[in-house]
């Protein structure tokens, strides 16, 4: 096994790891690191079989490996900005929801109170 | 007359200070005079002026957001309190004197008259009044022509924030009211969801003090983003 195989098993078991403890100390929602499982799971699985990118590369029609490479990583953060993206949009919703509910709550508590005085 | 319309009057103000007293104290002048029921509902959006302070001294019903929304979430504020308290109608205008309340009785009676659930003031329909700007003009017809091509119908002033509406519509509203310039949008809704809906003529003032919450560098975006929600809304379920 290559110097460099070694290392990449390593530093995604560590990311690995990382990850399973923000979980269990529920500092990450599960449905978050569902995607950083699978790409860690991805890194791993080519990190043990050292002529994957080239196969998979030749599969593919890549003239350069390490072009699959960019591309999938490209495509995968966008994929998840994406998801984020519908993450704000909802949060923002919900945040509206709030906001109004707040200031009409906040109108009938002063409005008892002002009965009160 | 026998039965008295409770009729909420929306006032949505971000940092409104110089104008939002004199536009309730209008309000409720106007409900004196006429014998309308009128009651305004003030939403603070959040305003970092003195907008809360004075509100909270004039006689309205005062509502403040602890964040600011934006005119889409503020203005829904007011008809959900206005469908929660048993108002009979909820009338939108601009915390900033550009629809004088004067005319409010204006689209009480095209509604009540003619049987709709929503009446919108137009400003192009007499052509009388403040008549905004040129580019302005061109966005509207714009508007106009894209809303006829998915609806049918004509509305030559989609972007008059002056509206009324009735229960119906306000529990329409409650559960989806457009975030950022409602109301080209609030049209397609309209027409989706088969409310009777028409065009007043009234005047509009240019505005007292304030900005608008669309400038110059924000006309593309405005215009493209409108678009988008016109389309969407009309191909939403």
């Amino acid at each position: 096994m290559a110097r460099i195989q070694i290392i990449a098993i390593i530093t995604s078991f560590l990311f690995l790891l990382q990850v399973a403890y923000f979980i269990h100390r529920g500092r990450l929602r599960e449905e978050y690191a569902f995607i950083w499982i699978i790409s860690t799971g991805v890194l791993l699985f080519f990190s043990f079989w050292r002529d994957g990118l080239e196969t998979m590369a030749k599969i593919m029609g890549v003239y350069a490996p390490p072009n699959l490479v960019f591309m999938g990583a490209i495509f995968a953060v966008l994929v998840y900005l994406l998801h984020l993206s519908v993450t704000v949009s909802k949060l923002q919703q919900q945040n509206k929801t709030l906001a109004q509910e707040h200031a009409l709550l906040q109108r009938i508590v002063e409005a008892k109170e002002k009965r009160h005085e | 007359m026998s039965i008295v319309n409770r009729i909420a009057v929306v006032i949505p103000a971000y940092n409104e200070e110089e104008s939002i007293a004199a536009v309730v104290n209008e309000v409720n002048r106007v409900s004196r005079e006429t014998g309308l029921d009128l009651t305004p509902v003030v939403v603070n959006d959040c305003s970092t002026d003195r907008t809360r302070e004075i509100i909270s001294q004039l006689n309205c019903v005062a509502l403040n957001l602890p964040i600011n929304l934006g005119i889409g979430g503020a203005v829904q504020t007011g008809f959900k309190y206005a469908l929660l308290n048993g108002f009979d109608y909820a009338v939108q205008i601009d915390g900033d004197g550009q629809h004088p309340p004067a005319q409010i009785p204006l689209l009480y009676n095209a509604i009540q008259q003619n049987n709709w659930d929503v009446a919108i003031g137009s400003r192009f329909i007499t052509n009388e009044g403040f008549q905004s700007t040129f580019m302005r003009r061109v966005g509207i017809a714009y508007f106009q022509w894209l809303i006829r091509l998915l609806t049918g119908r004509t509305v030559k002033d989609a972007t008059s924030g002056m509206r009324m509406f009735n229960r119906k519509t306000l529990a329409l509203f409650y559960r989806y009211y457009p975030d950022e310039y409602p109301e080209p949008e609030a049209v397609i809704l309209f027409s989706k969801n088969n409310l009777r809906f028409g065009e007043v003529p009234v005047q509009m003032n240019e505005r007292m003090g304030g900005v608008s919450s669309i400038r110059s560098f924000g006309t593309v975006y405005y215009m493209f983003k409108v678009t988008l929600a016109i389309i969407f809304s009309y191909l939403r379920k």
